[in-house]
């Protein structure tokens, strides 16, 4: 389901909104007959096409309306009509100028969420664009945070939330952060401790200590969101310490913790050691949900446009060949090495095929486990923030929309389009449902006061 | 006297032979299956070695392993055991010059100075006791460099013994010699150079040899948190795969390097030092 953002947007079958429980034919696990781009080049043309038909048509189902009655190739040839579609093909493909800088730092934290940045390198994708990366092994959240705001990186994998919070300046420096894409979909599971197996309802875990890789991360509200949900109080009823993705098994061992909500290859790796049990996978929650993040420096992008260009497409493109199900294997093998996860081949490749043991007996089978798609929705943005608004990370009046569409850049292409003199696409909002619960992005802070298990925010804090 | 070091080398031999033994008897070792495997035992690593505390041989063998090729680089994420201990020793070593640059001089005016060590010392005595990596975000947010932070880390923890004991020592020369210098009318340099600074010289090895050792305590960890390269970071990464042979060893090579500077500084000591 990765590859939803690539839809054929002429196509009056084809959904461009997919919700969760969407019945298209791209959403079923099998799609090989399916239309979708495969080669980098016709991956880019699709993208271009589908940012301008979304642009001319925010509601999808007046295009699917308008493409019946007109025909498919009258849609295309109206539209050829008033955007040089061509031109602009060429011009996100072609305006690639002289690189400004070659010899690149990319940060990364060694996680299967980081599968592209990482495997890009071994796998020459970011040579294919010309540059020399280097991908630097990074102990922790914080440290990737403030080596990106000293610019020791010139790029970093980062927590969808962080580049959010970064700009504006929650838990850090105030400084514009940009994310270009989203690194990848799902990924992430609840660990529990193996005396707990009993314990499989979130009403027994009062009392619980869980870890979290970070405050400003997916995993952070996830957890808040489905204990939230089971009617205890994240703030209150357990406890939630953040800890290194790699010093989480240790700290189950050592039964500091009864459990995570961890990124891989943490939780098949607790498995793996017999220390814990995979309770639930986070797709459980939020099917679809985003998880890390290729973030920058806006700085970096204004600076160098054409490096900016040329490693946004060498991820674009490295995220797109790691979500193809027969690429997975092969892409274990190159990325559990010393150098890059420093993982058991096993356990990687029983988190990116989704064959996997669950500690209880079973062997699973979920293809989905880990997706990677790029496409930065601004609705995904857009909860993050109200997330962030509920427990407390940020007071006062909250401009949802503003930030997100700040941070999350919808497409590259917005960026062409505007030099082209285009109004890029605006509607890049989408309905999601979490644990059942529908999410409209249009309507955030109702959305917040929705919950009834929040922070309390006393009224002289509030602005 | 003789005879006291065979007996004590004896004693030593035998302790390392007990912890050897006792080391592989009560060690697990990571079980490999032979038997036919269900599916769900392969996914569960049952065909694999699982982390387990390696008994001494296992760590000895990784030992050998890893010093038979200390100095290979695998890009900036793998590079062998020499490498990382040369990064570290540099950032020590560059955060320790720098402290005695600054610290020797000016617990020399410090020592000199009556006043001076009063009016300074509250501030020694709040600065010293804070834990050098509790500088370490300060460090990051303030100089924008983790390679630059890490050794003024290095550089803020190791300033406080060598300018304590430098004071001390200054402070602590006997009238009587410096009364010689003021008969013999030397100027202050003289003063300086060939009567205080020799006579102070133990003390200031003193701080010296405690600073060193502080220095490679706190670069492990400082390296650890910060990553990128070094010991600290070797360990980080080892921990990070639970591979507890590579933690065991590297835990002995920090211990070896730790030895061999103090042991180095205490020679040098030796070599300035005069006898009365």
């Amino acid at each position: 389901m990765s590859i939803n953002s690539l839809d054929n947007p002429y196509d009056s079958e084809s959904k461009l909104s997919h919700g969760s429980g969407c019945g298209c034919s791209s959403c079923s696990p099998s799609r090989a007959d399916a239309d979708i781009p495969q080669t980098q080049e016709e991956i880019i043309d699709r993208a271009v096409e589908n940012a301008v038909v979304r642009s001319v048509f925010p509601n999808d189902m007046e295009r699917r309306q308008f493409i019946k009655v007109v025909g498919k190739s009258t849609f295309m040839a109206a539209l050829a009509a008033i955007f040089p579609m061509d031109a602009l093909k060429a011009a996100v493909k072609e305006s690639n100028g002289k690189l400004e800088k070659k010899n690149l730092k990319v940060g990364f934290v060694p996680i299967t969420c980081a599968t592209p940045i990482i495997m890009a390198h071994p796998m020459g994708f970011y040579s294919k664009y010309g540059l020399n990366v280097d991908v630097i092994k990074t102990a922790g959240w914080a440290v990737a945070r403030d080596k990106s705001l000293n610019n020791e990186y010139d790029a970093c994998h980062m927590l969808t939330p962080m580049p959010l919070a970064i700009t504006m300046g929650a838990g850090s420096v105030k400084a514009p952060f940009l994310m270009p894409a989203v690194e990848n979909i799902n990924g992430q599971a609840i660990t529990l401790h193996v005396k707990h197996k009993d314990k499989r309802s979130p009403k027994q875990w009062k009392g619980f200590k869980f870890a979290v890789p970070f405050e400003y991360s997916m995993h952070n509200f996830l957890l808040r969101y489905l204990v939230a949900e089971s009617g205890l109080d994240p703030d209150k009823d357990i406890q939630i310490r953040v800890v290194p993705p790699p010093e989480m098994v240790a700290n189950l061992r050592a039964g500091n913790v009864d459990g995570y909500l961890a990124p891989d290859p943490f939780n098949q790796r607790a498995v793996f050691e017999n220390v814990g049990f995979i309770h639930m996978l986070t797709k459980e929650i939020w099917d679809g949900h985003p998880c890390c993040a290729f973030a920058c420096s806006q700085e970096f992008a204004t600076s160098m446009p054409n490096t900016y260009g040329a490693i946004f497409k060498a991820i674009v493109d490295a995220t797109h060949y790691s979500a193809k199900h027969e690429n997975r294997k092969s892409i274990a093998e190159a990325i559990s090495t010393t150098n890059y996860l420093n993982q058991p081949q096993t356990v990687v490749e029983q988190v990116l095929t989704g064959r996997y043991a669950d500690g209880l007996g079973n062997v699973k089978n979920d293809p989905d486990r880990i997706g990677f798609d790029p496409f930065p929705w601004n609705s995904m943005g857009v909860w993050i923030l109200t997330q962030m608004k509920r427990w407390g990370y940020i007071n006062g009046h909250v401009d949802y929309k503003k930030i997100s569409e700040q941070v999350y850049l919808t497409t590259e292409c917005a960026k062409y389009m505007k030099e082209l003199g285009y109004t890029p696409p605006s509607s890049n909002y989408k309905t999601h449902y979490i644990m059942g619960k529908k999410f409209d992005p249009h309507k955030p802070e109702a959305y917040v006061d929705s919950f009834a298990i929040k922070k309390k925010v006393s009224l002289t804090n509030a602005e | 006297m003789k005879r006291e070091t065979i007996n004590a080398a004896i004693i030593s031999l035998t302790l390392f032979a007990f912890a050897f033994i006792l080391g592989e008897v009560f060690t697990s070792k990571g079980k490999k299956e032979t038997k036919e495997l269900t599916e769900y035992e392969i996914l569960m690593g049952a065909s694999e070695e699982k982390a387990s505390l390696p008994g001494p041989i296992a760590v000895f063998s990784r030992a050998w392993q890893e010093l038979s090729n200390p100095f290979y680089d695998a890009g900036p994420n793998d590079k062998g055991i020499g490498v990382q201990i040369f990064y570290s020793l540099g950032r020590v070593l560059l955060g320790y010059f720098l402290a005695i640059i600054i610290a020797v001089p000016a617990g020399f005016l410090i020592g000199m100075s009556p006043i001076m060590y009063k009016a300074l010392d509250p501030f020694i005595q709040l600065l010293k006791p804070i834990s050098p990596l509790a500088w370490m975000p300060l460090a990051l947010f303030i100089i924008k460099d983790s390679a630059m932070s890490a050794i003024f880390v290095i550089f803020i923890c190791s300033v406080w013994p060598i300018l304590m004991n430098t004071a001390f020592g200054v402070a602590s020369v006997k009238k009587d010699w410096l009364n010689v210098g003021r008969t013999l009318e030397m100027n202050a340099f003289q003063k300086a150079f060939q009567i205080i600074l020799p006579a102070a010289a133990p003390t200031i090895f003193t701080g010296l040899r405690i600073s060193i050792g502080i220095s490679w305590l706190v670069i492990v960890a400082a390296e650890m948190l910060v990553g990128g390269t070094g010991i600290g970071y070797y360990v980080w990464n080892e921990w990070n795969n639970l591979d507890l042979a590579s933690v065991i060893f590297s835990v002995l090579m920090i211990g070896v390097v730790g030895m061999l500077l103090d042991f180095l500084i205490n020679r040098a000591g030796k070599l300035f030092v005069y006898t009365e």
